[in-house]
């Protein structure tokens, strides 16, 4: 039955493709076996330690909202996987993306199932992660690696405001336990940091949810495969910051910085982002940017608290979902059946591809808001939501209005035009219906929009009712889903609605030149995005040659000029200037010493023979390690000894092919020698000034006791270091494998390997 | 550098250098040496067997690549501090075994300890040559 589709390519991915799938399933078929359970009020938690001694455990919490949104990411996602299977059958890497998009899945479930803080926060960044490797798929074009980042960095910085906006919260209501949390809201309402919990935390909602002026990466996100932005750009991630906003509705709602901010910025996304729509010739563009919309209106709605408006959300985020994803498939048909999604060049597909054009003629006639479509239910109880808010309704409703004949208008471009419209224009593939496995998405997605749309009472029941008690508390306020509610204000703003969106679908054509001159003189988000990056880049760049110029002996002479500074200037300022200690006990063996590791440093300065510095510094370390013969130290000595010989042929091996010692000139010594004395001069007042300080024994004489009847052994030193102090050594031999190693490596890369 | 004498008497001197290591990796114990020192020592014999004879003779004289050492001196070090949980001890507590104990004397020790420092001698003899094998092919 697929023979053109496939014909080309090796039919399926086996086993890889069929897996997810069923898990998917699975998953979908527990949550549905929940179900009644929820719906008659209950809900289930479970919880695992984390790390308990910071309050941090995987608590995961099931009800009404997260049930409905886990009802979707694994009902969606099983027919998403079941269509990308065949989507990009014989793929060579599919089995990467099964995996990327079967990760995302999970991590996307334990998002909205989770009842921690810091767990929800892992499960988002998850999702942030996934969803960056999605849409990079295409890896190999500059727009699919530009939108990815893109996508990564705006809903990254946002998670890390998040993130913030999470421990504040936290530590402010002392517990990282969600529904601890939202059980004493009127104290977080009241709460000093109840402001910049909500900034930080709208911060990262809004950026994850697309809202305006983060909205720009998410049209660029449609570079991923479409299956890809049918799970996460319409029904699932981009809806992770909706779902927090709800999460949080509970606990933070009611205030007016709430009510402002959410229901300005979804209102203003809403209607900009409907606007933008219209403008699009690719249909995916199109869906992308009422998907804005559909956000805008979710965000919106969480602004109030009427029970109209919680109904209103619960019923349009099912019906979106279902029909956005339903409509995202069907493009992604067309274009794998066409090998275009340009609205102007197809036309007449009707006849060829019978059972797509019916899917999306239910899912458009949904989105558009016909009777009998659940869709129309969904309308209603937007338009009922919106006249309840408080203040300026009908500024909001009319901002509604016109995002819904936009949307109505979009609906027709989409699904209407590409089937039944005639346009003459040579496609580029010779269209053909999509395989069964392709079509199973959008048709059962589509006849669900349908099927509550004549029967609310199986989705008011299972899961509208119970999403607005995990809002309100109660289902008392929970509106009836219904088909006909008699003639009121609602009706007519939808009469309203149809008659303006047919003449924006008659008259779009004509609109677009005039839309895009109003879009090219608005500002441009995704063009100041580049300019951003760019000054970025700029800055680093100019950072790094100040700091770090390249040159060794500027960063010896800043490290060193930073340590006398550190150490002179708290010197200077504590007064700690030690007395001159008793010279009497001087030896002449200790004389001997110090005029030798003296001689040995000032010939090394002043040489201007190579062979000559590295020899002086010998003389200088051998001298130390004598000190510590004296001193009776002889391991500290032994290894000082040894390090120094291994240091001089280190030095000797890599200095002696460098050029003639200070072709620069020598501009630079006299500074260079006023830093070394400076520095030696206040290291010597150090120590001085710790020799004042009587020593403290304890330790020394614990070792000295223990040693022999606790770890057998006589050498204090090395008893230290691999008995009483094993856990450090190991610390430090692990150090040492690791800078040899990349020492190693760094030689490696230098020159093309030589034949041992 | 090529000189036969220095080449002659590096390959005695790089033996001794090696067997002188391992005398003090043992003895570290009660008197000064230990695994730090033994593996400066030995890893001393094959720099200046490298610089005599160059590096091909010294990695084929060495049999297996210093890197490996390094990771195995590792590897054995955390065995050894491993090896005390089977003890229900802390980790890395020293764990001792004493053949032909008498009233006065402890006898032959063996212990995690000495393994532990086997590892240390391993990681540094390990370590150094391979930075030094490394510097000296590729400068």
């Amino acid at each position: 039955m697929n023979d053109t589709a496939t014909a080309t390519q090796p039919k399926g991915n086996g086993l890889v493709g069929l897996i997810p799938v069923g898990i998917a399933l699975l998953l979908f078929g527990w949550f549905l076996s929940l179900a009644p359970a929820v719906a008659e009020g209950q809900s289930l938690r479970l919880v695992w330690d984390w790390v308990p001694s910071l309050g941090i455990a995987m608590s995961f919490l099931l009800d009404g909202l997260s049930l409905t949104f886990a009802l979707l990411i694994s009902g969606i996602g099983a027919l998403v996987l079941l269509y990308s299977n065949t989507y990009l059958a014989g793929h060579p890497q599919f089995a990467r993306f099964a995996l990327f998009l079967t990760s995302f899945m999970l991590a996307m479930l334990g998002l909205v199932l989770a009842d921690n803080l810091i767990g929800l926060f892992v499960f988002w960044e998850l999702t942030t992660i996934t969803s960056y490797l999605l849409i990079g798929f295409g890896h190999d074009t500059a727009k699919g690696r530009r939108s990815a980042l893109q996508a990564l960095f705006v809903t990254g910085a946002g998670a890390l405001a998040l993130l913030a906006g999470f421990i504040l919260l936290g530590f402010s209501m002392g517990s990282f336990e969600l529904s601890e949390i939202l059980a004493q809201a009127d104290a977080l309402k009241a709460h000093e940091m109840y402001l910049p919990i909500l900034i930080l935390i709208l911060a990262g909602t809004f950026t994850k949810s697309a809202q305006f002026p983060f909205h720009f990466w998410l049209p660029n996100a449609m570079a991923a495969p479409t299956p890809v932005s049918a799970f996460l750009h319409s029904a699932t991630m981009v809806k992770a910051g909706v779902y927090l906003m709800a999460r949080m509705h509970p606990g933070m709602a009611g205030t007016d910085v709430w009510f402002w901010t959410l229901t300005i910025a979804g209102a203003f996304t809403a209607v900009f982002a409907s606007i933008l729509a219209l403008r699009q010739t690719d249909l995916k563009q199109a869906l992308a940017y009422t998907t804005l919309m559909a956000l805008g209106t979710l965000t919106l709605f969480l602004g109030q608290t009427s029970g109209y408006a919680m109904t209103a959300f619960a019923t349009f985020l099912v019906v979106h979902s279902l029909y956005k994803a339903s409509l995202f498939l069907v493009v992604g048909c067309i274009d794998h059946s066409t090998g275009t999604r340009e609205a102007d060049v197809l036309g007449g597909l009707g006849r060829v591809m019978p059972v797509t054009a019916f899917a999306a003629g239910l899912a458009a006639l949904s989105m558009a808001g016909f009777p009998p479509f659940l869709g129309f239910i969904g309308k209603e109880l937007k338009y009922a939501g919106i006249l309840a808010i408080g203040s300026e309704p009908f500024l909001f409703a009319a901002a509604l209005l016109l995002a819904n004949a936009l949307m109505f208008a979009i609906a027709g471009i989409v699904a209407l035009r590409p089937f039944w419209q005639r346009t003459g224009i040579a496609l580029p593939r010779k269209p053909h219906e999509a395989p069964w496995t392709m079509l199973a998405g959008p048709v059962i997605l589509a006849i669900l929009g349908a099927l509550f749309g004549v029967y609310p009472d199986l989705l008011q029941t299972s899961l509208v009712d119970p999403t607005v008690k995990s809002l309100l508390g109660s289902i008392e306020d929970s509106k009836e889903l219904k088909l006909w509610a008699g003639v009121n204000m609602p009706l007519i703003m939808s009469i309203a609605t149809v008659a303006l969106g047919i003449t924006l679908y008659l008259a779009h054509k004509r609109l677009r030149p005039a839309l895009g001159r109003l879009v090219d003189a608005s500002p441009q988000f995704d063009k100041g995005w580049d300019k951003f990056l760019l000054g970025l880049k700029r800055f680093a760049a100019w950072q790094t040659r100040i700091i770090q110029p390249g040159i060794l002996r500027r960063y010896i002479f800043a490290t060193f000029a930073t340590v006398l500074v550190a150490i002179g200037g708290t010197m200077i300022a504590r007064q700690a200037m030690p007395t001159l200690p008793d010279l009497s006990d001087v030896t002449f063996q200790n004389i001997a010493l110090v005029v030798l590791i003296s001689a040995g440093a000032i010939l090394t300065a002043l040489t201007s023979s190579r062979i000559a510095a590295m020899a002086a510094l010998g003389v200088v370390g051998i001298g130390v390690a004598m000190i510590f013969i004296v001193f009776s130290a002889p391991d500290v000595a032994i290894t000082q000894l040894l390090v120094e010989t291994l240091v001089v042929v280190l030095v000797a091996v890599a200095l002696l092919r460098l050029p003639v010692l200070d072709e620069n000139g020598r501009d630079h010594r006299p500074l260079d020698a006023i830093l070394a004395g400076a520095i030696g001069l206040s290291v010597t007042l150090v120590l001085l000034a710790v020799l004042e300080t009587p020593l403290d024994l304890r330790l020394t004489e614990y070792f000295e006791v223990t040693s022999w009847p606790e770890a057998f052994g006589r050498n204090i030193v090395n008893v230290i270091l691999v008995d009483f102090r094993a856990l450090d050594t190991f610390g430090e031999i692990a150090v040492v494998v690791i800078a040899a190693l990349s020492a190693y490596a760094l030689l490696r890369t230098t020159h093309p390997r030589k034949d041992p | 550098m090529n000189s036969i004498i220095l080449r002659v008497g590096t390959q005695y001197l790089c033996g001794l250098l090696v067997l002188f290591s391992l005398y003090m990796l043992i003895r570290g114990h009660n008197e000064p040496g230990g695994g730090f020192i033994g593996g400066l020592i030995g890893s001393t014999g094959f720099v200046l067997f490298a610089l005599a004879c160059g590096t091909a003779d010294a990695r084929n004289a060495l049999k297996v690549m210093p890197q490996n050492i390094a990771m195995a001196g590792l590897g054995i070090a955390l065995l050894a501090g491993i090896f005390a949980a089977f003890f229900g001890d802390a980790l890395f507590t020293g764990q001792w075994l004493f053949i032909n104990e008498t009233a006065d004397s402890k006898g032959i020790p063996i212990s995690t300890v000495l393994f532990f420092d086997i590892g240390v001698y391993l990681v540094v003899f390990g370590s150094i040559l391979s930075i030094v094998f490394a510097m000296e092919e590729e400068i």
